[in-house]
């Protein structure tokens, strides 16, 4: 029998539709008389059996709904419980184990879009359950078995962004043999871990652990990085993308460039170092992002260059390019990582207790960028109003986090990046007062809890309160006044340095890739797993993981965690070198199609054309969307499992007006 | 008047409005029981005769909704969607029926939008009465 010949031979067998409806402990039956459900159900058309089961999805459940096809000769199969988002995966090849093609199976969600909306009304809920159910048994009765494709797998990786989540998920899926694709915007990789002095809770040389991991990612010769590139378009499906790379000009050659700096010795060019430095201090218009940066290569800043040529001739390997332009890659790809990272919360906009208005307050990234030994400073902590060692120094938790007029959600970091500043601002200057004003002290995780013990120990000040109002004295001087609420004191408090413990924002970066992918995005403004506990690095879109910040607020332990489940989750892919897509698409009726053409450019993927005055479907280009068929004025487009009859079935048999 | 129920129709896409509705289940925000959903890939899908048929089964209002602009699973979907929506409610214009249609759009992450959405529409269309076509749906 040919795979034609068993379709049509299903079709002509007379209706059999298998019904389960799902209590899911008392998730359903606390709100549905799962019962009453079934008793309904089983009068319907076409319907053999309705069953009740406690938890359908069990190994239980799905035996039954295995034996039920075999025994009761089913050849449609329902089930009343979840969402498909989750489930309809399992339950669709429960059935194709029992030898039922997997399109035969209907899901209707009365969990929730029932039971948890409804939970205090089980009358109601009750009759909507009954009428979702048939609607349900309406739509299964036409529906059609379908083939889902297999495709073959690019077994290649594209990272996009090369922080330390990033760098993780690269080095583990190059360690695993495949080959990937490290795609980063800035000149160099390293993310902001980069810019970090310390690290809890060990306080280790971030730059240190980072940087040896650095070289490491350069020399595994299974990723090519792309560094000073960003990625701008996205194309295709698991297994099949192809992605368009822009490659900014760094206006030199990057393969006779050897990071020396004979170039930015010369160049008489100088601004605030924004994107290493946090503003404090200078770069030249041409100059090497920092000393351990990976690859160790110049760019010229153009907005800024004068042409003078300075470098060009101070350069011995005539790297210097200046006509340079933009370039572009293609690359196949069969999974993408996106570790895009985060911004820090910018204080200046509302202006944070006085951020912007006084300058002696200053931010957390600032302050890492102050204390470090290889900073602006050289590690010298000054003030940036006379450039003299603060003697007294305080920390604000919770700046644009767990506020409702900036972000609601806890970054999680900044509690212990305070408690770690505050420390090494003790071992450093042993006199200097230390000071956290904090809501609540956070610090879950192995020796977390410990180490703030240990900045009690050292003698730093906590204050639970934050300040209400901050002014400045003639001095320079911050006036922070606030209410100690665990002793009912209003307290002044008058600071050298204020430095305000910034939370973490999705960054616009991030914003731009989130839309070019169409993965989705959480209230917080973070991209967003596919489910928060079950599949965390995953997205909704097959082929495409997240991980480290660019999920949300976390620490590096965390980040790099996650960059390696990113890793092992895609790798699943290369691995198994091929992968299944939905069989659902557009399909066309040439019998009554006229080739008027009105649906060709209604395509966003360019399926259809029109051929020999015939419309020609590219199936393999066709994600299913359904745009084209609404737009046919004949009606001789449909689209499998959604066809027009199945969703005019739908909407014809809701409401049973009192039946039930 | 007051023991009127409306029957509301709404159209979810799989991506975006249909996680949505999941995620007011799973954050068990509690609405109105009169909402029954259906489920297409994109909003996109939708077309004039499912709405049509709808009304004209005596539903007492329609909702179309989908990703936010921008957000489109299949990129500009929900742009036709738009466009093809003003051109229906254009058409129920005529027939006096054109607030019993309503888009909207609701992401994933907006579970609360769901819930405010349909229980806002319920209520609009409680005040507006039951569909005219109604009683001739339930005879048949
Ligand atoms: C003040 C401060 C102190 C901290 N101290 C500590 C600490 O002591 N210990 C600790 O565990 N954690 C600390 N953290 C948290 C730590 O910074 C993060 O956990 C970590 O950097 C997250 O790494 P990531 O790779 O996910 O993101 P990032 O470090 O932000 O890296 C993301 C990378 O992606 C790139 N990128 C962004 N968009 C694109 C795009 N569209 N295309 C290509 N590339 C892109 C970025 O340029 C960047 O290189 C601190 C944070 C702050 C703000
Ligand atoms: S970690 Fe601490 S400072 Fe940061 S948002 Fe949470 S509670 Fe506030
Ligand atoms: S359903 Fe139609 S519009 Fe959508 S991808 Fe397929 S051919 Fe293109
Ligand atoms: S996929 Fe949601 S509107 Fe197109």
């Amino acid at each position: 029998m040919t795979e034609q010949e068993a379709i049509t031979n299903e079709e002509s067998e007379e209706l059999r539709i298998g019904a389960f409806i799902c209590e899911c402990g008392v998730n359903i039956a606390g709100a549905v008389d799962c019962y009453a459900v079934a008793d309904y159900i089983s009068t319907l058309p076409n319907v053999v059996t309705a069953v009740v089961n406690k938890y359908t999805c069990s190994d239980a459940g799905q035996a039954e709904i295995k034996n039920a096809i075999k025994d009761l000769n089913l050849n449609r199969v329902l089930v009343a419980s979840c969402t498909p988002k989750t489930h309809e995966p399992i339950f669709r090849a429960c059935v194709e184990e029992a030898g039922l093609n997997q399109y035969l199976f209907e899901f209707v969600n009365i969990r929730e879009h029932c039971s948890w909306i409804h939970m205090w009304e089980k009358e109601d809920a009750t009759r909507k359950a009954k009428e979702l159910v048939r609607m349900g048994v309406a739509r299964a009765a036409l529906l059609e078995p379908l083939e889902s494709s297999e495709v073959p797998v690019t077994n290649k990786a594209l990272v996009i962004g090369a922080g330390v989540t990033g760098m993780q998920a690269a080095m583990d899926i190059g360690d695993m043999g495949f080959k990937v694709y490290l795609v980063e915007q800035g000149p160099s990789i390293g993310g902001k871990m980069a810019q970090l002095d310390k690290t809890f809770p060990t306080n280790d040389c971030s730059i240190c652990i980072l940087g040896p991991k650095m070289v490491e990612v350069a020399r595994n010769e299974n990723i090519e990085i792309m560094s000073y590139s960003e990625v701008e378009e996205v194309d295709g499906y698991v297994g099949n993308f192809k992605v368009k790379v822009k490659h900014k000009p760094r206006y030199l050659n990057i393969d006779e460039c050897t990071g020396c700096g004979l170039c930015t010795e010369k160049c008489p060019v100088e601004v605030p170092y924004t994107e290493f430095n946090e503003g404090i201090g200078t770069r030249k218009a041409i100059y090497t992002p920092f000393p351990q940066a990976v690859p160790l290569r110049a760019l010229v800043d153009k907005s800024i260059c004068i042409d003078c040529g300075a470098c060009i001739k101070a350069c011995e390997r005539g790297a210097i390019d200046m006509d340079q332009t933009e370039t572009f890659s293609e690359l196949d790809v069969g999974v993408i990582v996106v570790t895009a990272g985060y911004d820090v919360y910018d204080p200046e906009p509302n202006h944070d207790f006085g951020f912007g208005f006084y300058d002696n307050v200053i931010t957390t990234m600032e302050f890492e960028r102050l204390i470090n030994a290889s900073g602006p400073t050289m590690g010298k902590v000054v003030r940036p109003s006379d450039v003299q060692p603060p003697k007294r120094i305080g920390f604000v938790q919770c700046v644009g986090s767990r506020d409702k007029n900036s972000n609601i959600y806890c970054s999680s970091f900044c509690c212990m990046a305070s408690l770690k500043n505050a420390q090494l601002l003790k071992e450093k200057y042993p006199e200097t007062e230390v000071y956290i004003m904090y809501m609540d002290m956070r610090t879950p995780f192995r020796m977390y809890e410990e180490f703030y013990n240990r900045a009690r120990d050292m003698g730093i000040r906590f204050i639970r309160g934050r300040p209400a109002e901050v002014t400045e004295n003639e001095d320079h001087n911050i006036i922070a006044r606030i209410e100690d609420t665990l002793t009912n004191e209003i307290v002044n408090l008058e600071l050298d340095l204020m430095v305000l413990s910034v939370g973490a924002v999705a960054s616009e970066s991030t914003e731009t890739i989130r839309q070019i992918l169409k993965v989705s995005k959480a209230a917080d403004g973070f991209m967003m797993e596919a489910h928060p506990k079950l599949k965390p690095v995953d997205t909704t879109l097959d082929g495409i993981f997240i991980g480290g910040m660019t999920q949300g607020p976390k620490d590096i332990p965390y980040s790099i965690s996650q960059g390696s489940a990113c890793a092992a989750r895609a790798t699943r892919f290369l691995a198994q070198g091929k992968a299944m897509t939905e069989g659902i698409t557009a399909k066309v009726d040439d019998d009554i199609c006229v080739a008027c053409g009105v649906c060709v450019p209604m395509c966003p993927f360019q399926a259809l054309s029109i051929e020999d005055d015939k419309l020609k479907i590219l199936t393999a280009l066709c994600k299913g969307c359904g745009t084209c068929m609404a737009a046919c004025p004949t009606g001789a487009l449909d689209q499998s499992h959604f066809k027009n009859e199945q969703l005019l079935a739908q909407v014809k048999n809701v409401f049973a007006y009192g039946e039930v | 008047m007051s023991d009127f129920e409306p029957d509301i129709l709404t159209f979810c896409c799989n991506w975006c409005s249909y996680a949505g509705a999941d995620l007011a289940g799973v954050s068990r925000l509690q609405y109105p029981t009169n909402n029954r959903i259906i489920r297409v890939m994109c909003s996109s899908r939708v077309e004039p005769i499912h709405i049509l048929e709808a009304l004209k089964e005596g539903t007492d209002g329609i909702l179309v909704t989908g990703c936010h602009i921008g957000d489109c699973h299949y990129i500009e979907g929900n742009i036709h969607t738009d466009e093809r929506m003003k051109e229906i409610v254009d058409a129920l214009e005529h027939l006096g029926l054109k607030d019993r249609l309503r888009l909207e759009w609701v992401s994933a992450a907006e579970g609360k939008k769901f819930q405010e959405t349909i229980t806002d529409f319920v209520e609009k269309i409680r005040a507006l009465g039951p569909n005219p076509l109604k009683e001739k749906a339930k005879e048949e």
